[in-house]
């Protein structure tokens, strides 16, 4: 049973706070948060050894969203987030290695070393999106899609308290409750944007009252089982027909924005201290297996113990992979369907021209 | 047989419709209004608000949608009702549509056409009539159309809806309602053509480069100026900016050794522009005998008297005066 303070509803009736789930359902999500927070440590610590170029953004202290939401869907359902989409992309099925490689620019990643960090993919899951709040009507066109091919599936579309005041965001309210899509907006309250606390920039801060005329539902994100249990509620409301829901999460992002943000300037040591210490959602998941008996102390410490080799070991191996060949062919390599291809594109002299039919440089002889 | 610029768009999108289910229309007054130009009369009756989907006055909104529509394998048409309400919902078309298939390694198609009227209409002033043929050219990842005639119009949608790429179709409105001949092979449902230029007008003397509304321009340019001059021009008609068909330039170029490029962009970076550059890198300019020279829109927004619109673009007399410089004729 959920702690009475899990949820608050919108225009709707909050799920039961008492649901049946097993034990095999709760060691999974137990095991894939610590892997979701090792893998974000180990960028840490690859990006701090230069290996990850560029920005990175990390969710130590919100991996149970990516792990509750997953739990509660399957794969005929969508999900799309912004570009903090490490936890998701694991998720939905990629693994360690091939994450850490595409952050580390190898050929071996998700996106052939052509994405980064931001720009992850998965079956089933459409990035790692980069424009802040931009992936909101494109989920709601995932949704679009489940509904004109009348699928029994939803659309998962996240985004952060920062992204929720974006014009685009209420465009797509809008049209998910005429349509009446199958869609989930999923707002992670973790309440700052970059450096910008959520009372500073929203108007009113209840995110999950914001679609005004689509029911809300306020979720404890610190807690994976309120997670998980109003996941499944979201998705049986998308699939029976009731058309969008609002969700909030409300989290809690421990580090900052991205790897250049000490994370401190706006808010203050004590107050980051303190939602580690209470309100983690690992240390809450451990709890509950210890009470429950599901898991002993040693147990978990030997899960611990064995995400932490898991993660070690898939870092050695995208550490080891091949980089992409410095080669203009796999320079221009998708920017457009292969085969369909414009005839050339231009590097940056005319000598450089890559030529599609030819599979060659266009002006060389 | 003849066949407006209307009724080509029309039935290219009735028998794409038609061969295809992933395959629908969205935007603003597409269904009950029969659309804004009324290129999509008739659609709603025949395939329902399942396939033709009316939406909010929210661009940004429903072209990020479609967008994600087609991350999941649809094939959306979205229609602008003006190309420059695109404005609006440019950074989904650019970095939610262009650019995803290359970040994603190739894994995440991206199947959409982007189609409406584009440059200016007459008498709109600033805000209605802007060409975004240049800025929607330069970005890698879209490809970008610019049909003249009916056939134009029929083989590039048809070839665009079934293009696994993001296509910018870009028409004009003052086409319309303009009649063609089309030939009995572009009646047919499996009729496209391919993104290559087009030789409207055979010619020996000097070539004009140019693509939609100035084709016809051009066309009366070059009857002006075999009258009155007996100058033959020869006028392509590019039918894409991306790709931009270099070769059917540079073989127009050795033929004739004299070049013009008409369009309504404004002169700053134009196509007019990129044409001259390609012409710079590739042999057509050891074969030039005279600097090229741009017809182009003025550096104006677009003035709404028609005294002042009437100087804002190109019309045949001004592309005449650009032959006869770069002619040097009398």
């Amino acid at each position: 049973k959920l702690h009475d303070s899990s949820f608050e509803g919108y225009m709707l009736d909050v799920p039961d706070l008492a649901f049946n789930t097993n034990k095999q359902t709760l060691l999974q999500m137990y095991k894939d948060m610590v892997i979701v927070r090792r893998m974000e440590m180990a960028c840490d610590a690859l990006y701090k050894a230069k290996k990850i170029r560029g920005f990175c953004h990390l969710s130590v202290g919100q991996e149970a969203i990516a792990v509750g939401i997953e739990n509660a869907i399957t794969h005929k359902d969508s999900v799309i987030t912004s570009y903090r989409c490490h936890g998701f992309t694991y998720m939905r099925g990629a693994s360690v290695k091939a994450i850490l490689a595409e952050l580390m620019g190898k050929r071996s990643g998700v996106s052939f070393g052509k994405g980064g960090s931001m720009h992850l993919f998965a079956p089933g899951f459409y990035g790692g999106n980069g424009i802040v709040g931009a992936q909101v009507p494109l989920g709601a066109g995932l949704a679009f899609a489940h509904q004109y091919k009348n699928e029994d599936a939803c659309s998962f579309t996240l985004y952060g308290d920062g992204a929720s005041n974006q014009g685009q965001v209420f465009e797509s309210y809008n049209m998910a409750k005429l349509w009446n899509l199958p869609v989930v907006f999923a707002c992670e309250n973790n309440k700052y944007g970059m450096g910008t606390a959520a009372s500073r920039s929203s108007a009113i801060t209840d995110y999950y009252k914001r679609g005004q005329y689509i029911p809300g539902l306020k979720v404890n994100g610190m807690d994976i089982l309120a997670v998980y249990q109003a996941s499944k509620f979201a998705k049986e409301w998308c699939i029976s027909g009731k058309g969008p829901l609002v969700l909030e999460y409300e989290t809690y992002r421990y580090g900052g924005h991205s790897m250049s943000d000490p994370g401190t300037t706006y808010r203050t040591r004590d107050e980051i201290q303190h939602m580690r210490s209470k309100n983690d959602p690992i240390a809450g998941l451990k709890l509950h297996l210890l009470e429950l008996g599901i898991a002993t102390e040693a147990e978990i410490k030997a899960y611990d113990k064995s995400a932490r080799k898991y993660v070690d070991e898939q870092v050695a191996l995208a550490d080891a992979a091949a980089p992409p060949e410095p080669k203009l062919s796999i320079l221009f390599e998708d920017v457009y369907v292969k085969g369909t291809e414009t005839p050339t594109l231009r590097g940056r002299i005319p000598e450089d021209t890559w030529d599609f039919q030819k599979n060659d440089f266009a002006n060389r002889t | 047989k003849t066949m407006t610029v209307r009724e080509a768009l029309n039935s290219a999108m009735a028998e794409e419709l038609d061969r295809d289910d992933d395959v629908f229309i969205i935007g603003e007054e597409v269904a009950q209004y029969n659309g804004a130009y009324k290129v999509t009369k008739g659609l709603l009756d025949r395939f329902g608000e399942r396939r033709v989907v009316d939406t909010p006055i929210t661009e940004y909104g429903f072209t990020g949608l479609a967008i994600g529509a087609a991350l999941k394998g649809l094939k959306p048409i979205v229609e602008f009702m003006s190309f420059n309400f695109s404005m609006q919902a440019i950074d989904h078309v650019v970095n939610s549509a262009a650019k995803t298939h290359y970040m994603s390694g190739g894994t995440q198609k991206c199947q959409v056409v982007f189609r409406g009227p584009n440059g200016s209409a007459v008498g709109v002033a600033a805000q209605h009539s802007q060409d975004y043929s240049a800025w929607y050219g330069s970005i890698p990842g879209l490809k970008v159309l610019v049909p003249y005639s009916a056939e134009d119009a029929r083989g590039l949608l048809k070839a665009a809806i079934r293009d696994p790429n993001p296509v910018v179709f870009l028409e004009n409105e003052l086409l319309y309602g303009e009649s063609f001949e089309v030939s009995e092979e572009a009646l047919s449902p499996d009729f496209t053509l391919p993104y290559k230029a087009k030789i409207e007008r055979e010619g020996t003397d000097i070539s004009i480069v140019t693509y939609t509304r100035n084709v016809q321009f051009s066309l009366e340019a070059a009857e002006i100026l075999s009258k009155q001059y007996g100058i033959n021009a020869e006028v392509i008609n590019l039918r894409s900016i991306r790709p931009l068909d270099v070769e059917a330039i540079i073989n127009t170029v050795k033929k004739t050794n004299h070049l013009i490029t008409v369009e309504s962009t404004f002169p700053s970076f134009g196509v007019g522009s990129e044409i001259i550059a390609q012409v710079m890198e590739s042999e057509a300019f050891d074969h030039l005998d005279a600097p090229v020279r741009r017809v182009t829109g003025a550096d104006v927004p677009t003035p709404y008297a028609k005294e002042l619109e009437d100087f804002a673009f190109p019309d045949p007399d001004t592309i005449v005066r650009a032959v006869k410089e770069v002619l040097a004729v009398e």
